[in-house]
């Protein structure tokens, strides 16, 4: 049977809970897991002092409550699974590695910062900063995926240098800031300065963008691989028609003040 | 409260007390003499065999100001690997090489030091500076403006003002930017790099202005003299980490003239080019010339192996030093009208040829170098290394065979090219005492710090005396500071803030009105705010000013 941890009580700031992850509560009993610590604020109290404990972990982990003042869930997770009821904090399943989290609700800022490998799925919105890197680090998201199907807000995968990150909603400003590569496609509307240092990766959106001005347009082509990755997220439960799948793209490449190796592909039948 | 440290075996330098047995009695704050047998004494420490030194002063620690929070913010892999707790006394806080504030006080409380000097506050930078200092408990703090590559000295050095123009001006800074010296930076090279000039030797001319290292260092070094500054002109000389650049720093002890002047982590300007890699050791010539000149005091900046981050106010050379970046991050910053920063993360390796010279050239400089009232610990923290490394650098110093272990593993090309081997000394605890305490606190001009006589600030520290020196200095016994027990057995008992060392020269006030002129036209603050005022420092609850005596 899996584990379920209820919120019993809301914390009045944010609650440090990066304890709740499969590879640490794996096999652990009741008792033992409420015994554990979490920082509320700067006190350090116990995990039972804000969650009901049930069950235990055999790779599975249910989360219910108002959890979005709840931080760091799932941080450097490597397997199994945790199902998160409601809405959910900043840095969830940060440097994570392996596994799976889906949130059902909305997640905060600071969604799988630094990833290297594993699967997000967050049904509702997120905050900014998704599958970045942490301020000052070289290097961000590596891998694994991150499907969003709401709304993200600004700097969606700066300094990302693999993996995809799928945003089903509009995207704020800075999409792919920094980024080194990887893959990042958004259904509905970038914000403004997309792509702005990358030097390598791509960037693609079914609406017009505003481009800066050390992008150049290259041509319009109809790109095979997009293809597979465009069926593998409606597979996800994404609305992508076959127009746009089977559709001509209008290919930009920059930042020229970098490498000039990104590419920001645009849907062209808009 | 009457405290008497019984029975230690005290090292004073200033009091010419080597290794004695002497009790030491503390009141209010202050070491005192001897009381009448008839005053009670109300705690007695019982010292036998342990060994009692001033607390230790450094002179030279990057510990404040807009570089140092560059590298905090351009290094989370730092933070991340050194991750410090919360006790019941102390707040968290993290970072190796570049700390933050909190950890940093208490790193160095921990390891004996009740002082620590800023060498490279930026007048336009000096309010952030102050705030971090501030929030460095446990030590006192110092700090030394920066000029020589300022828009405005070099404008008045262009339009030959007279000397006491100059002088006026350094002092107005000095009171401005609540600084207890005047620091320079590669002279006039921080300013020639923003006219895209990339290297400015001693004698060379910055295009723009039109005037050279020598003349800056020169008015900067009268200038000091001639306001009573304590400390002499400390200078981050020309042509830093260049091979070859030991010509320059003789060059410039000789521009000098006899004036006082402090050359700072000296084993970044001690290179020759001789050998088939180009890159020598000029140790010998630097200390013999530091030996027959008494007006030049150094620090060395020794490199230890291992991981750090370069925080300097030369973007020249940084810029010059970035393509060796560790991890590959850097940034080069212009400030204002008065100079530059650069931040470059580096990975000193032993088995590096270079790095593993510098380290040699580093320690033949310390043991080269006669005379210990002239020559500074240090590793330039943390562009040698960072400051918690000075307990492994003393052991260095005093133990041969721990040296020449050391010496046995590092690059053997550089080791072959060095002459430590053939270096029998080993300092004393004496020297030791003189080095970290005494020499530096009259350098600053500090009267009642760095010795244990009477009316001395009772800032103390107690080691346990143990025969490898790297466990007897990363963890002393007792620290007092102000009279207080701050640490026990290397861990804090007591939290407190410390103070503020200022100096307040005198000057001509009517270089207020062309400076007012400046500043409308060219800074982004009104000289008013400019200006720190004695309430920014203290108004936090962090600690009070010591304003120290000009001569
Ligand atoms: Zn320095």
């Amino acid at each position: 049977m899996s584990l379920k941890l209820s919120l019993h009580t809301k914390p009045d700031v944010p609650l440090e809970a990066d304890v709740i992850c499969p590879d640490k509560l794996n096999g652990v009993n009741e008792t033992a897991i409420a015994a554990l610590t979490v920082f509320h604020g700067n006190d350090q109290t116990a995990l039972g002092d804000f969650f009901t404990v049930k069950g235990q972990c055999d790779g599975e982990i249910q989360l219910e409550g108002d959890l979005a003042n709840v931080k760091h869930l799932g941080s450097e997770m490597t397997i199994g699974k945790m199902i998160i009821e409601g809405d959910v904090g900043q840095h969830l399943g940060a440097c994570m590695s392996g596994g799976e989290i889906v949130v059902e609700g909305n997640a905060h800022d600071w969604v799988a910062p630094e990833m290297t490998g594993g699967k997000i799925t967050i049904k509702g919105n997120a905050g900014h900063l998704i599958g970045s890197a942490y301020r000052g680090s070289p290097i961000g998201m590596q891998g694994g995926e991150i499907i969003i199907h709401g709304d993200v807000k600004n700097e969606t995968g700066n300094t990302m240098r693999g993996g995809l990150i799928a945003i089903g909603g509009n995207t704020g400003d800075f999409t792919g800031v920094n980024m080194l590569a990887g893959t990042i496609i958004v259904l509905g509307e970038m914000g403004i300065r997309n792509g702005a240092s990358m030097k390598r990766g791509t960037i693609i959106s079914m609406h017009h963008a505003p481009m800066i001005p050390t992008f150049s347009y290259v041509c319009t082509y109809n790109p095979t691989y997009l293809r597979m990755y465009l069926s593998y997220i409606r597979k996800l439960g994404m609305e992508v028609s076959d127009e746009q799948i089977n559709g001509n793209y209008k290919r930009w490449i920059g930042d020229a003040i970098e490498l000039n190796k990104g590419e920001i592909l645009l849907y062209a039948n808009e | 409260m009457l405290i008497k440290l019984s029975g230690g075996t005290v090292y004073d330098p200033v009091h010419g007390i080597n290794g004695e047995k002497r009790d030491i009695y503390l009141q209010d704050g202050y070491i005192t003499r001897k009381p009448a047998s008839s005053i009670k004494i109300d705690k007695t420490y019982d010292l036998n065999g342990k060994i009692i030194m001033a607390g230790a002063i450094d002179i030279h620690t990057h510990i404040g100001g807009g570089k140092v929070n560059i590298a905090r913010m351009m290094l989370p892999e730092d933070h991340r690997a050194d991750l410090v707790s919360k006790t019941k006394l102390t707040r968290s806080g993290c970072g190796h090489a570049a700390p933050s504030t909190l950890t940093a006080g208490y790193r160095y409380a921990e390891m004996g030091y009740t002082a620590c000097f800023e060498p490279a506050m930026l007048p336009s930078n000096a309010r952030q500076a102050h705030m971090e200092m501030a929030d460095t408990p446990m030590v006192d703090k110092g700090a030394y403006a920066m000029l020589g590559s300022d828009d405005f000295f070099l404008r008045m050095l262009t339009a030959k003002k007279d000397r006491e123009a100059i002088s006026d001006y350094v002092g107005w800074i000095i009171n401005a930017t609540q600084a207890i010296a005047i620091k320079v930076v590669n002279p006039g090279g921080i300013n020639a790099f923003k006219f895209n000039q990339r290297k400015l030797d001693l004698d060379e001319q910055n295009e723009h202005y039109g005037v050279s290292p020598r003349e800056i260092i020169k008015s900067l070094a009268r200038a000091v003299r001639e306001l009573g500054v304590p400390h002499p002109l400390h200078l981050h000389g020309c042509n830093l980490g260049v091979p070859g650049n030991m010509h320059t720093t003789l060059d410039t002890i000789r521009a000098v003239e006899g004036m006082p002047l402090h050359l700072t982590h000296v084993q970044f300007h001690s290179y020759g080019t001789e050998g088939d890699r180009k890159f020598s050791s000029g140790a010998a010539e630097i200390a013999e010339a530091v030996n027959s000149n008494p007006n030049i005091s150094i620090d060395v900046g020794q490199v230890l192996f291992g991981q750090t981050v370069t925080a300097s106010g030369d973007t020249m050379r940084q810029y010059a030093g970035h393509w060796h970046a560790h991890p590959k991050k850097w940034v080069i910053m212009d400030i204002e009208c008065d100079a530059g920063c650069g931040v470059v993360p580096f990975k000193y390796r032993d088995k590096n040829f270079v790095n593993a010279l510098q380290w040699a050239i580093g320690l033949e400089l310390f043991l080269l170098i006669n005379d210990p009232w002239r020559i500074f610990l240090t590793t330039d923290h943390p562009n040698g290394a960072p400051f918690t490394s000075y307990p492994h650098l003393i052991r260095l110093l005093m133990d041969r065979s721990f040296r020449n272990d050391m010496l046995a593993t590092i690059n053997k090309g550089a080791a072959a090219a060095s002459i430590l081997s053939s270096i029998d000394r080993e300092y004393t605890l004496y020297e030791i005492a003189t080095m970290t305490r005494a020499a530096p606190a009259r350098s600053l001009g500090l009267k009642n710090r760095g010795h244990l006589g009477g009316g001395a600030i009772a800032d103390i520290t107690v080691y346990n005396n143990i025969k490898n020196k790297e466990k007897m200095f990363e963890k002393p016994l007792y620290v007092f500071k102000n009279g207080e027990e701050i640490v026990k057995n290397g861990k804090i008992v007591k939290v407190v803030t410390g103070g503020t060392h200022t100096l307040r020269p005198d000057y001509d006030k009517s270089i207020e009105k062309s400076l007012k002129k400046y500043f409308d036209r060219y800074m982004t603050v009104k000289l008013g705010n400019f200006k720190i005022d004695d309430d920014e420092i203290v108004e936090h609850g962090n600690g009070n000013i010591i304003v120290q005596p000009c001569t």
